[in-house]
């Protein structure tokens, strides 16, 4: 390799990095005739916590569901580290470290913490196309440490999921999100359901995120929740971004002016 | 806070659902021996339970793990009776004996692979589809038998499944045929990835699928794996009896679900184990024999898998919400 043809590839991982680590351009979407998203625009950057909100049917939802592959945009584009990126299915975003959690649980409840920890992406010991014995040693070793990670200590990784707190069991998936190496966190109201003393560790599991390096995308119908946890507020309304500013800079009283 | 033993126990039952029907087999075993004098555990008597077993346990087996992937064959009673009948009619056509099962298995993993597509595809309720299909495969095995049940030739060898084997002669060959496809479905269950994708698609189809678990395509293995062991089963019985009659497994359907939830499986999914779905079909044996050994009137027999499968329910629900409700994880 030469140098000439090396200093091109350098300086565009600079680029990559540089980049920010979702960048949406212009994303529209019709339901059945309903223009859900008017041209919205949004930047994650690295390590980031964006706080989502805005009433029902603002486009929020359409919005996150578009990033996490769960639908495709009609129009518009999605790049992921400055490369344009093109996201069909779940499988496909978490390929690029993007990674969902609902308010309805993404846990199985009468699964174990480990199995939880690892469906779909499970280590095997022997395997003969895609199929085979997992690894379970391995399986029961990580998840504790993945969740002894975000502050969350459990028995044992034998539990089942069903078992634990709603709180926990949020803290259980982002674990999940954290161990593979995901770069972005996306919440779909993930406190709806939860006490208040739940709320709070969910929250803090939330404000951890950039200690991991991990970027978050809360939604939240909380206002108070989302300055709590997040790093920059953006609303939305009818379908439109209608409200961008960092938490630092903004305050309750401004925001409620504006609606 | 320690756990309390009361904690212990439900944590336990969570965890192995199939220990309780597991303990109402011992105490229905220890009752009929009482009551029939000895006779019940005589090797006479466990040779008839034991050798009927293989036959209508495959069918649980196959439904057990359908039904812990979230869906349902009512057809499996149907499948039982035209795999070995498609089976009998080649052999008799002249074609030998593997490839006859063979030709058999695969009918019935066409049947299975319908029950699965319509249900996938059209997104109904697989209780409808295969409610259906329960006609439609009993009348193909009616109208290809041309109405009358033909005779298998003497000299087929079909002791490989047949045969008496064993200390005494206690075991008929399907047992061990039977024991082997038990040991491999339990151990896809519990120790392979599939089994995990498996439970997922029937604990949490929205989470399995998010999770990157290919849920469609689990489902329908599943429905296929079942349609397969109820054509197995039947394929076995119907070299035991030589004659492959078009009304066998009927009714079998509903037996099987009867055994799925008599040994904890839910019928929500993602709740169940193939061992508990072999204690249901044990226990249905064993009602049936013990019954007639404790010269009770046979015709209870129905009244008594009845009233256990919706004990059974009833107890298995009672208990998990009972469970759920006592906090059994304390933040450490």
């Amino acid at each position: 390799m030469t140098e000439a043809s090396a200093s091109p590839d350098a300086s565009a991982d600079a680029a990559a990095v540089a980049a920010p680590i979702v960048e949406c351009r212009h994303l529209h979407k019709w339901y059945a005739g309903v223009h859900a998203l008017k041209g919205v625009s949004l930047t994650i950057k690295r390590g980031e916590v964006v706080g989502l909100v805005g009433d029902n049917g603002a486009g929020k939802s359409t919005l996150i569901k578009i990033i996490s592959g769960v639908h495709p945009p009609d129009r518009g584009e999605i790049l992921v580290d400055g490369k344009r990126v093109d996201i069909r299915t779940p499988k496909q975003a978490m390929n690029l470290g993007i990674e969902t959690i609902y308010q309805t649980n993404s846990m199985v409840p009468m699964m174990s913490i480990a199995r939880n920890l690892f469906i779909g992406r499970e280590p095997l010991a022997v395997s003969i196309f895609g199929f085979g014995l997992m690894d379970q040693a391995h399986m029961r070793r990580e998840s504790v440490k993945a969740i002894a990670n975000v502050d969350l200590h459990l028995r044992s990784p034998d539990a089942l999921v069903g078992e634990l707190s709603g709180g926990q069991q949020q803290g259980v998936a982002i674990a999940r999100a954290i161990h593979f190496k995901s770069r972005v966190l996306i919440l779909d109201e993930p406190t709806n359901h939860l006490s208040v003393k739940e709320t709070a560790r969910v929250l803090g599991f939330v404000r951890g995120l950039p200690a991991q390096g991990v970027a978050g995308i809360l939604i939240s119908h909380n206002l108070h929740h989302v300055i709590e946890a997040c790093d920059r507020i953006v609303a939305m309304a009818r379908g439109e971004i209608v409200f961008d500013k960092p938490v630092g800079e903004t305050s309750i009283e401004e925001f409620q002016e504006y609606f | 806070m320690r756990a309390s033993p009361l904690r212990n126990l439900f944590r336990i039952y969570l965890e192995k659902p199939e220990l309780a029907g597991a303990a109402l087999l011992c105490i229905l075993t220890a009752v009929f021996e009482a009551r029939s004098n000895g006779a019940f555990l005589s090797p006479d008597n466990l040779r008839g339970i034991l050798g009927l077993l293989p036959e209508v346990g495959l069918v649980s087996v196959g439904v057990t793990i359908l039904m812990i992937c979230g869906e349902f064959d009512l057809s499996v009673g149907s499948t039982f009776a035209l795999a070995p009948m498609a089976t009998s009619l080649t052999i008799i056509a002249g074609v030998p004996l593997v490839p006859a099962i063979v030709i058999g298995l695969v009918i019935a993993a066409v049947i299975g692979f319908v029950n699965g597509f319509i249900t996938l595809t059209f997104a109904i309720p697989s209780f409808i589809t295969t409610l259906g299909m329960l006609f439609i495969v009993r009348s193909l095995t009616v109208v290809i038998s041309g109405g009358f049940p033909p005779l298998l030739p003497d000299d087929l060898a079909t002791g490989v499944f047949t045969q008496y084997v064993g200390p005494g002669g206690l075991l008929r060959a399907s047992f061990l045929w039977f024991l082997g496809v038990s040991i491999a479905a339990s151990a896809i269950m519990t120790l392979c990835n599939l089994g995990n994708w498996i439970r997922a698609t029937g604990g949490n189809l929205e989470a399995a699928a998010t999770m990157g678990v290919p849920a469609r395509r689990v489902k329908l293995f599943c429905f296929i794996l079942c349609s397969m062991l109820a054509g197995f089963g039947g394929i076995i019985q119907v070299f035991r009896l030589q004659s492959p009659l078009p009304s066998i497994g009927d009714g079998l359907e509903l037996q099987a679900v009867a055994a799925a939830v008599m040994g904890g499986t839910a019928l929500t999914g993602g709740i169940g184990t193939v061992l508990g779905g072999i204690v249901g079909a044990l226990l249905i044996r064993i009602i049936d024999n013990g019954l007639v050994m404790s010269q009770v009137d046979a015709n209870w027999f129905k009244f008594a898998v009845g009233a256990l499968t919706i004990l059974a329910v009833i107890g298995n629900s009672w208990l998990r919400r009972t469970a759920r409700s006592i906090k059994l994880e304390s933040p450490a």
